[in-house]
């Protein structure tokens, strides 16, 4: 069992990264990478969320939304899943309002290094990304628990290692056009062929 | 904020409410209300008017069309269901071979099957080659007749590749050899193990035994290199550059032709596998 | 038609595309291109929901309350995209299955949630409109020039007809695999950029540092 959700843990972090093999939540991943400080700050957030939501809304799908999943209300035959999208969306954006809120009066400190990142994760695709696989891949609860996990961490390790690569880049001589934007696109295109390496880490 | 409210006294209570500024407590609960409700019922709507048709496209495009894929019978603009009429559908009970009377075939559901506890068989992680983790006590099976025979045998089988898990129709001749598989669900790497949803690649599993004499499952995916002569009959192309992809549809194969899988009922009514 | 409109229409096309420039909606750019048909499907897809979302929240823009406004344009937003996903489903079977769980993520576009916040929550009907099909257009035009390139130098076809026959298949042409593989749709992206920027000049990003001649003039 053990084994199981540790090869889940290492598949959905980096064999599976969220950000390098299966594009989710890049627009963030390119545009707050500039600094490692940030980089790591949105990657906990990351983390932090996916861990609570993938779980949360496995319970939601499993016991209001699936089908047969009302059988204990009565409902054997209802199938609610076309309501999915609708509810795990709204269920990331409260879940990270409300984080965000008790941040703010339990956890000053970390409120204020996170807080700022909170909002941006609503709209990051790489949490909505990531209970849609759950479902899409039936999931047990233990096993959302470690894919959330790890799947945020691996995209907080994906962020961090482009923001240490751009810190360094500002330094050399790109030609202009490619400034900025361009060689950020360049060189996540290189990462993103380095971790497909990792595809061969199979337990 | 902006709406001035001199005309308010006198308006109705709608107007009232929409006057008053967008940061009042009840008005930003009346308009998430409205919201809420505008949209669930359209969801709703459309989730049930398009039902029927998502429903016939899963069976007609998903599974029927899938099926004559895998035993030949395809062609873009055919008319599908004239030519499923002659695919009878059985359902098997795994573990002993036998057909199942008691349930409809036809409405039978295996993933549902498979998420109910009663007819949930649990695989221990390592007899679980092909990585399904579950299989149903019963599962379907697509027979094609000619005259009053059956001619071929068509087996769901789906097993865990690199990425995705990977679903396939196999159809199998009445003398155990491969008549043709297709590959119609999966999520491996684009241009190396998605090749195996290619029909040209398909097309190599065409007449390949799956049985030795003793009934073991010998049928593998071989890289180029190490094939060997002798076994030709039971060797594939393995995909280049898909080697875990290559070993997944071996292990997929070998798990569902085996003993947990069809094994047993392929023996009992066809006396392919041998063994008995 | 008058002329901020038009400039409203026509500018996210190359002066201020939306994933050249703004760097928004890059995952399904991304991930949706190795093949043209399920890239155009896209196309469609996001198109229509950002022009019916902009245009719901413009008409009710007076009455949104501010603190709660985000869940407001997504729940308008993915009440869209679940439409779209379930007529898909029903119309286009292939395709919907193709792009599985690339039509949900419509909903965490960045380019949907930020036309709304930015400008149809700010602007009247027609502008609004106007600005989701110019804002659409500049995002499905990238998209088809990636799957395209994608699809014939990785396949060697062009919604799936045959251009160059690969050699598997008794032609000349040897596929490039890369093409097919994720990386290359940065190369591409990254590419496009470079030629639209040397081409427009102003989008050219500033350097954050410069190195300094000083060492230089030492040395003579």
């Amino acid at each position: 069992m053990m084994e199981n959700y540790l090869s889940l843990l290492i598949h959905a972090a980096l064999t599976e990264n969220l950000a390098l093999s299966l594009f989710l939540g890049m627009c963030t991943f390119l545009a707050v990478s500039k600094r490692i400080d940030t980089a790591i700050g949105l990657g906990i957030a990351v983390v932090v969320v996916q861990g609570i939501t993938v779980p949360v809304n496995h319970l939601i799908m499993s016991h209001v939304l699936g089908e047969g999943a009302l059988a204990w209300a009565g409902l054997a035959e209802m199938d609610l899943r076309f309501l999915g999208l609708v509810t795990y969306i709204a269920v990331i954006a409260a879940l990270v309002q409300i984080l965000e809120m008790v941040l703010d009066r339990f956890f000053p400190p970390l409120y204020n290094t996170l807080g700022i990142f909170l909002p941006l994760i609503t709209v990051n695709c790489a949490v909505l990304g990531g209970t849609l696989l759950m479902v899409q891949r039936q999931y047990t609860l233990g096993e959302s628990v470690v894919f959330g996990i790890g799947s945020g961490l691996g995209w907080a390790l994906a962020i961090v290692v482009l923001a240490g690569i751009r810190e360094k880049l500002k330094y050399s001589d790109v030609p202009a056009g490619l400034r900025g934007l361009g060689i950020t696109f360049i060189i996540t295109g290189l990462i993103s062929m380095a971790f497909m390496g990792f595809s061969g880490l199979v337990f | 904020m902006q709406e001035s409210n001199s005309t308010v006294k006198k308006a109705g209570p709608v107007r009232r409410l929409f006057a008053l500024p967008n940061e009042h407590p009840v008005k930003t609960i009346v308009v998430a209300l409205i919201l809420c409700l505008i949209c669930s019922v359209l969801v709703s709507t459309a989730a049930i008017l398009l039902k029927p048709r998502q429903l016939a496209n899963e069976e007609l495009l998903g599974k029927q069309r899938e099926i004559l894929r895998a035993v030949g019978r395809y062609q873009a603009g055919m008319n599908i269901q004239a030519e499923f009429s002659n695919i009878e559908t059985r359902l098997v009970e795994l573990a002993t071979g036998e057909y199942v009377s008691h349930i409809n075939a036809d409405h039978y559901h295996y993933a549902r099957a498979v998420a109910d506890p009663a007819t949930r068989v649990e695989i221990a992680p390592e007899a679980d080659i092909a990585r399904v983790r579950a299989i149903a006590k019963y599962a379907p099976v697509y027979l094609v007749q000619e005259a009053g025979e059956t001619r071929l045998i068509v087996l769901p089988v789906h097993g865990y590749g690199l990425w995705s898990t990977m679903y396939a129709y196999l159809a199998i001749e009445v003398d155990g050899r491969v008549a043709g598989i297709s590959f119609y669900k999966q999520g491996e790497t684009p241009g190396l193990g998605s090749e195996i949803a290619n029909p040209r690649w398909q097309a190599a599993w065409r007449g390949k035994r799956i049985y030795d004499d003793q009934g073991t499952v010998r049928l593998a995916l071989i890289t180029a290199g190490k094939r060997d002569p002798d076994q030709a009959e039971f060797q594939i192309d393995a995909l280049s550059g898909a080697t875990i992809t290559s070993k997944g549809v071996t292990h997929l194969i070998r798990f569902w032709l085996g003993e947990q899988g069809y094994g047993p009922y392929l023996r009992r009514h066809f006396h392919v596998g041998g063994g008995q | 038609m008058k002329h901020e409109h038009k400039k409203v229409l026509f500018e996210p096309l190359l002066e201020n595309n939306p994933i050249l420039l703004q760097v928004l909606g890059i995952c399904s750019a991304l991930a949706v291109t190795t093949r043209l048909a399920p890239a155009l499907m896209m196309c469609v897809a996001l198109t229509a929901v950002l022009v019916a979302s902009s245009v719901v929240i413009s008409m009710i823009r007076h009455h949104i309350p501010g603190h709660i406004r985000i869940i407001v344009f997504v729940t308008i937003i993915s009440t869209f995209v679940v439409l779209v996903e379930q007529v898909l489903r029903a119309f286009a079977f292939d395709l919907a299955n193709q792009l599985s769980v690339f039509i949900g993520l419509i909903i965490t576009n960045c380019i949907v949630l930020g036309r709304a916040e930015a400008f149809a929550s700010k602007h009247p009907l027609l502008p609004s409109l106007l600005d989701a099909l110019g804002h659409g257009a500049g995002y499905s035009a990238l998209l088809i020039i990636v799957a395209s390139l994608r699809e014939l130098f990785g396949s060697g076809t062009l919604l799936g007809v045959t251009i160059l026959q690969p050699v598997s298949e008794g032609g000349w042409y040897q596929p490039n695999g890369l093409m097919l593989l994720a990386p290359s749709a940065f190369f591409i992206i990254a590419l496009l950029i470079w030629a639209v920027r040397s081409w427009k000049r102003e989008q050219v990003e500033k350097p954050e540092f410069r190195i300094s001649h000083i060492a230089q003039d030492d040395r003579e």
